[in-house]
């Protein structure tokens, strides 16, 4: 495969590194003592120049290319790349953005400014981060339908309450499907029924809140409630993404932001969460508004530095769990070796995503499953596909092959599956399958 | 000062639009007329006023320029001289009919601009003297002015902000301040309709009550003027005993009505219009219902524990629920001599005085859209007293109200209690001057009801009684705030500001 990353910065460089031993790599950077600095780095071919320049597209052959990233640090340059290298064939386009709303551009064609796939860092850092402390029980955790929908995976142990019930009592949730059971290794089919056993692995698709009460269900103990007070230190884009997916999932943080004109914007944007304005750095603050009584901090300032500071003190004061964000990928192993519980990396997570994507050419969103038995497929059904225009249950009697329908969303909003639910072209569907039907079951929508 | 050319207001613009207005007023004017002539009455105090609109409105646009930009400065130069113009052609046929107290000019003045700020306060000593025609005309201009009002709430405050008023909910928010015009005219004329129609709704609802023979004396003239003066939220009648003088299902068929003229009609027409729960979806609504259930209950129960008072049970739930729903949507109607109740029963109506139905509708005193905005606002002082770092924006239905609207809004409260109790003072002072028998709290309802626009007070101004005892001074002073309070205050006060006209 011939791929060309436009930028050279830290995510252009771990995903070259990834993709150079099997793949024919270009990379692109305008500075062209960074893009020397690469030629002796990796075993990559390196251009001087502007990837949003068509001449040095060329010369990067962009004719023959299969995989076009873009992931310099402008967002802009980024879009205008892959605009510009969708002129030239058909590689498939990969921007990275900062800023939410290009996502939500992007998201309403899938296709806006040439861009075949589009990876908010931002969005995406704050989403590790919910997922880190809103679902620590969970084994694996996956968003859809641009986090519309959620997959996770638990595991149940002897302290679970969920250990015993049925399937049918265990799934109290409106907005929730009960998809699938893992038992010993082997994969079997959740009827209404069958008991949830110790050490079994559940899997459960749908609003990212139903997954959330459905977590505090099955661990109760590690995961938080409204009851649990979360503090985000620093209202940056990541801290206020943080907040708004914790208030999806019905919980109630607190942001801590020094700045008067941000902190009134937070407050407007966020109605279930307390926003106070004041220096996070403040002890004799900190400690007037209990934060050493916290049992999250999610450290999410625009500086390093400051978060290191923060995150010490915040575990000096007593707080449980303490999540950093950090910008620079060299800190990261630094920040945890002095107990930090988790340092989110937004350009490591970024750089991972993509690297899901090249990985697979198909470009449907999926995930795998207790090795490769089962997948989560979103499929996107087209005018002609077969699955539309039937229910649901006609679906499960008519088509041979082990799936559950987990989820739907159609014109971006959530549909619950029932048995006479119409599929409709357009609609973005979360299927649950075995692993040897998937590709059957793609192939159908 | 026109010659000045310093002066920055593009008044012939404001000119244009009055004089424009002025002529149409003709229109109007042609059913009273049209009554007279049904019952053989005088036509001469209606063709005079036709003639007088005419002329004053073509002296109007003669000076006025159409192609002039109507921006803020002039619509609020043209808003308040409209309603002070209005009201003066709308007194001409009482004082050129001749007949009693409103024959004088002040007095006719006060009726005409009691009429069109559909405030309700009444001068009339003798309903019985007067003609059909002439008591039509007063019905009838309540009717324009709450359709007046309504075009100017929903179009053209809410685009200038004025006290907050830009917070109601309108079905486009634009903030072109500079071209209003397409936009009144496009909202003029869809508000239009849903009052006429809610009125028309109004007369059949209530003629239905005569012919049917549930209340024999509601024939098509009383219900046509009653529905005028309930839509409106405005609250003349041409009976002396105002609503009570008809039968208890007429005065319950009157309620709805009172609510629905004192409810957002930019909410109402969302509601006819297949979104229905919107209406409970907005805070403002949900919370001027439930001031009226509270103040209902209170009130009713205050009667029932009242040993003087004995209207039997239905009655007292009647007169409790009709009195206040009267006095808080601002329309001014009784069923009963409110007067004559226990003083915390009157203390509570006094209170309901200042509360008012919701922004955007015929309703007139403070409004509960203010209230919910200071009493929110408020609360979160309380909680910011603790937390002080916090920062919580106030918000409507789930929006945030921007702090600037928050200190618009406390300052157009304090400035209304403020000018309530400069006008209280001034009722007082001229009380003794002439040596008339007004104690301290007749002289503070008949404030607040003037000012605020509701009508009937306590004491010699109560809803059987009439503002005729008060002296000529404070009825040209009354006349002067019902003016201002109608119109919101602001754009007659900035006319009196050296920055609106030079700056």
């Amino acid at each position: 495969m011939h791929v060309v990353i436009v930028g050279a910065g830290e995510v252009g460089t771990t995903i070259a590194e990834n993709l150079a031993s099997e793949h024919d790599v270009v990379i692109v950077d305008i500075d062209e003592r960074r893009a020397d600095q690469m030629k002796y780095d990796l075993d990559v071919l390196t251009l001087a120049g502007d990837g949003t320049d068509s001449e040095t597209l060329r010369s990067a052959r962009i004719e023959e290319t299969d995989m076009f990233i873009a992931c310099t640090d402008d967002d802009r340059t980024n879009l205008v790349a892959c605009g510009t290298a969708k002129t030239f064939g058909d590689a498939f386009t990969i921007a990275r953005t900062k800023r939410i709303q290009y996502l939500r551009t992007w998201e309403r064609t899938q296709q806006a400014f040439g861009v075949n796939f589009l990876v908010c860092t931002d969005l995406l850092s704050a989403e590790n981060i919910v997922r880190v402390i809103g679902l620590p029980s969970a084994v694996d955790v996956d968003p859809f339908a641009g986090g519309l929908i959620q997959m996770a995976e638990f595991e149940i142990d002897e302290e679970s309450p969920i250990a015993g019930q049925t399937v049918a009592e265990a799934d109290r949730f409106e907005s929730l499907t009960f998809a699938g059971l893992f038992r010993g290794g082997e994969m079997i089919l959740a009827r209404g029924d069958t008991v949830i056993e110790v050490d079994d692995r559940a899997v459960v698709i749908g609003s990212p809140e139903s997954v959330q009460l459905f977590a505090a269900d099955v661990a109760p103990e590690a995961t938080p409630d409204r009851a649990d007070e979360i503090v985000i230190v620093g209202g940056s884009e990541i801290g206020y993404h943080t907040a708004r997916l914790l208030e999806e999932r019905k919980l109630s943080p607190r942001i801590i932001e020094n700045d008067h004109e941000r902190a009134r914007w937070l407050a407007e944007q966020l109605p279930n969460t307390l926003v106070m304005e004041h220096d996070a750095t403040d002890t004799e603050f900190l400690a007037r508004e209990h934060v050493d009584e916290a049992d999250i901090v999610v450290a999410s300032l625009e500086s390093d530095e400051k978060n290191l500071l923060v995150s010490v003190l915040a575990k000096r004061m007593g707080v449980d769990r303490v999540v950093a964000v950090v910008e620079s990928g060299d800190y990261v192993a630094l920040f945890e070796e002095i107990g930090i519980d988790v340092a989110i990396n937004p350009r490591g997570v970024t750089a991972e995503e993509i690297l899901r994507y090249s990985y697979d050419t198909v470009a449907e969103n999926l995930a795998v499953l207790e090795n490769d038995q089962a997948e989560v497929l979103e499929l996107e059904l087209s005018d002609s596909s077969e699955l539309v225009g039937r229910s649901i249950q006609e679906l499960v009697d008519e088509i041979d092959a082990q799936f559950v329908i987990g989820a739907i969303t159609r014109n971006r909003t959530l549909v619950t599956p029932r048995g006479d639910t119409e599929l409709q072209p357009g609609d973005h569907v979360v299927v649950f399958v075995e692993t040897s039907f998937a590709s059957k079951l793609a192939a159908m929508g | 000062m026109f010659e000045n050319a310093d002066i920055r207001v593009g008044w012939r613009a404001s000119f244009d639009l009055i004089g424009a207005v002025l002529v149409y007023l003709a229109g109007p004017l042609l059913f009273p007329l049209a009554v007279a002539v049904y019952y053989g009455e005088s036509l001469l105090p209606f063709l005079v006023a036709i003639g007088v609109t005419f002329a004053l409105g073509g002296g109007f646009r003669y000076l006025g320029d159409p192609e002039e930009n109507l921006g803020p400065r002039e619509a609020f130069l043209a808003i308040a001289l409209i309603w002070l113009l209005v009201a003066t052609v709308g007194a001409i046929p009482f004082v050129v009919a001749g007949t009693g107290t409103i024959a004088h000019p002040i007095n006719a003045l006060f009726e005409s601009m009691s009429g069109l700020t559909t405030t309700g306060a009444t001068v009339l000593l003798d309903f019985s003297i007067h003609s059909r025609s002439i008591m039509m005309w007063r019905q009838l201009i309540q009717w324009l002015g709450g359709l007046g009002i309504l075009i100017l709430a929903t179009a053209v405050l809410s685009e200038l902000g004025v006290g907050g008023a830009q917070l109601m909910e309108s079905e486009t928010q634009t903030r072109d301040l500079n071209k209003l015009t397409p936009r009144i005219s496009q909202t003029a004329r869809l508000l239009w309709g849903l009052y006429v129609g809610i009125t028309a709704l109004a007369v059949g609802v209530l003629y239905a009550l005569g012919v049917s023979g549930l209340a024999p004396n509601m024939d098509l003239y009383n219900a046509v003027a009653h529905a005028f003066t309930s839509v409106a939220t405005a609250g003349f009648s041409p009976e002396p005993l105002s609503v009570g003088a008809f039968e208890p299902i007429v005065q319950w068929a009157v309620v709805p009505f009172m609510v629905v003229g004192s409810t957002s009609f930019v909410l109402i027409y969302f509601a006819i219009n297949g979104d229905p729960m919107r209406l409970f979806r907005n805070e403002e609504f949900r919370f001027y219902l439930g001031t009226l259930a509270f103040f209902s209950v209170v009130v009713a129960a205050t009667l029932f524990t009242d040993p003087e008072i004995d209207y039997g049970t239905e009655a007292t739930i009647r007169h409790a629920v009709f009195n206040v729903a009267s006095i808080v949507t601002t329309t001014g109607y009784a069923t009963a001599d409110f007067n004559l109740w226990s003083p915390a029963a009157k203390q509570m109506l006094f209170l309901c005085m200042f509360l008012g139905g919701m922004v955007g509708s015929t309703t007139c005193s403070i409004k509960s859209l203010r209230w919910l905005v200071a009493l929110k606002s408020l609360k979160r002082g309380l909680f910011t007293s603790i937390h002080p770092e916090a920062v919580r924006p106030v918000r409507i239905s789930g929006n945030p109200v921007d702090e600037e609207t928050i200190r618009d809004i406390y300052a157009y409260l304090l400035l209304s209690i403020i000018i309530f109790f400069l006008l209280t003072i001034f009722v007082v002072v001229d009380a003794a001057r002439v040596g008339a028998d007004v104690s301290e709290f007749d002289a503070m309802s008949a404030a607040a009801a003037t000012f605020l626009n509701i009508g009937p007070a306590f004491g010699d101004a109560g809803p059987y009684g009439s503002y005729d005892g008060f002296s000529m001074a404070t009825k040209s002073v009354m006349i002067v705030l019902m003016w201002i309070g109608r119109i919101e205050i602001i754009p007659v006060l900035v006319l009196f500001t050296k920055a609106f006209w030079t700056s």
